[in-house]
């Protein structure tokens, strides 16, 4: 087995890792996290492609690389996009839970304090 | 066993024990410094793959930047991580099938893959020379894929109009803060007064080989806003009140001067994004140079969040 099919292998595991952590962590926050490295992973599968793709004296296909930048940094936009809405939410119902029970939960409870 | 490859083995360990760690760990604020942790490994990978312009874009966005907008974010959320409820043990028993199966059909295909793998790489060297680029990546981001490049600046530019949306009525306009970080020590007081005039320098050389050899707009425009988090964080400079104009043109002048090359591009080449012959290059550091400040303003209001105080009159 050569590196380039080694770190593939990790890549789809990532993929695995962060998948099982969106699913099942109860925190929007950490499901953000998860979310991160399950595009990593996707990221690194782009990576053994293009370092498979190596020709013309480059060391990969430059390709896939420059798609990984702009991917990288629109995963980014993105992330703080999401983390600012679980903020406001958090501000606004004083819960930050994607769970409509417990959510119906908080808000009686701020409901019963205000009255 | 090669000396390489052991090496590469362990990197690929701990790679994957780091993002185990991120998902079981027990407090958000670990999971994210493990992430940071992650990040800079995922760089060293990247280099493995002969990819340093990703690797260093995975190390200054990927694994800096992130962390520093998750601390913010998990020092806001801290109050609802002790009510938060664990997912079922039939969850996560569904959901590890799942994962499992979704890897194993991965690792197939990346065991599957074709001997003679399809590339562009004689294409994007071919045409380069007339470009005046060196580094091929830059060629693509700039020449043959310029359009992909242009989009994602509008996304970083609506992305942050989102998050700036996000803030009460009363408080637009008004400063955003990092509140989740010690003022007061000292050790991040001291990094904060040596490292930017080195980090400054290191981002717009950054910018300025980028042409060359591996580098970029991205990478060097995010070492410029780590550089400007730095200060805010310790406090020796506040982030100046998001209705200020001359930010607002800061964060827009990149992809402006952009969309009016590519459109005149029309006039000059006879195609949206086309550079005329022999002014390829010239064209591009301008696109470049303008991209890493708009890019530096951007990144680092992304990470700083909406505005928290209301704007003092």
């Amino acid at each position: 087995m050569n590196a380039t099919a080694l770190f593939g292998f990790c890549a789809a595991a990532l993929v695995g890792i962060g998948l099982y952590g969106l699913i099942t962590d109860p925190q929007p926050l950490r499901k953000l996290l998860a979310f991160n490295l399950l595009g990593s992973g996707v990221f690194l599968l782009f990576g053994v492609v293009a370092r498979r793709g190596a020709a013309a004296g480059l060391g990969g296909d430059p390709v896939p690389h420059a798609l990984v930048i702009t991917g990288i940094v629109v995963a980014f936009a993105a992330t703080a996009m999401a983390a600012a809405l679980l903020v406001r939410l958090f501000e606004e119902t004083g819960h930050a839970t994607l769970d409509s029970d417990a959510a119906q939960d908080g808000n009686t409870v701020t409901d019963g304090e205000s009255s | 066993m090669s000396l390489p490859l052991a090496l590469e083995i362990s990197f690929a360990v701990v790679l994957l024990a780091n993002a185990v760690w991120i998902v079981i760990a027990r407090e958000v604020v670990a999971a994210v410094i493990i992430f940071v942790a992650y990040g800079l490994l995922l760089a060293i990978v990247w280099v493995r793959l002969a990819a340093p312009d990703v690797a260093l874009t995975e190390a200054a966005i990927g694994g800096g930047v992130t962390g520093v907008l998750l601390l913010g974010a998990a020092a806001r959320l801290r109050a609802t991580e002790a009510t938060a409820k664990p997912a079922s043990v039939s969850t996560r028993l569904v959901a590890a099938a799942i994962c499992v199966t979704t890897s194993c059909a991965l690792a197939y295909v990346v065991g599957s893959l074709p001997d003679a793998a399809p590339t562009l790489a004689p294409a994007a060297m071919a045409s380069l020379p007339e470009t005046g680029l060196g580094n091929p990546v830059a060629g693509v981001l700039f020449v043959y894929r310029a359009l992909d490049t242009l989009l994602e600046k509008a996304v970083l530019l609506l992305a942050l109009v989102g998050v700036w949306s996000l803030a009460p009525d009363r408080l637009w306009g008004g400063t955003p803060e990092l509140c989740a970080f010690p003022r007061r020590s000292s050790t991040l007081l001291l990094l904060a007064q040596l490292l930017p005039p080195v980090g400054i320098l290191a981002g717009v050389y950054m910018f300025w080989v980028g042409a060359k050899l591996p580098g970029g707009a991205f990478q060097g425009g995010t070492i410029l806003a780590a550089m400007w988090l730095l200060v805010v964080m310790t406090g020796l400079e506040d982030i100046p009140p998001t209705s200020r104009r001359w930010m607002r043109l800061l964060a827009i002048v990149g992809p402006a001067i952009f969309v009016v090359i590519g459109f005149a591009g029309f006039a000059l080449a006879n195609a949206f994004l086309a550079y005329p012959a022999g002014y390829a290059k010239p064209l591009i550091i301008v696109i470049e140079g303008t991209l890493t400040l708009s890019i530096a303003i951007t990144l680092g209001l992304l990470a700083a969040g909406p505005p928290v105080r209301a704007q003092h009159q």
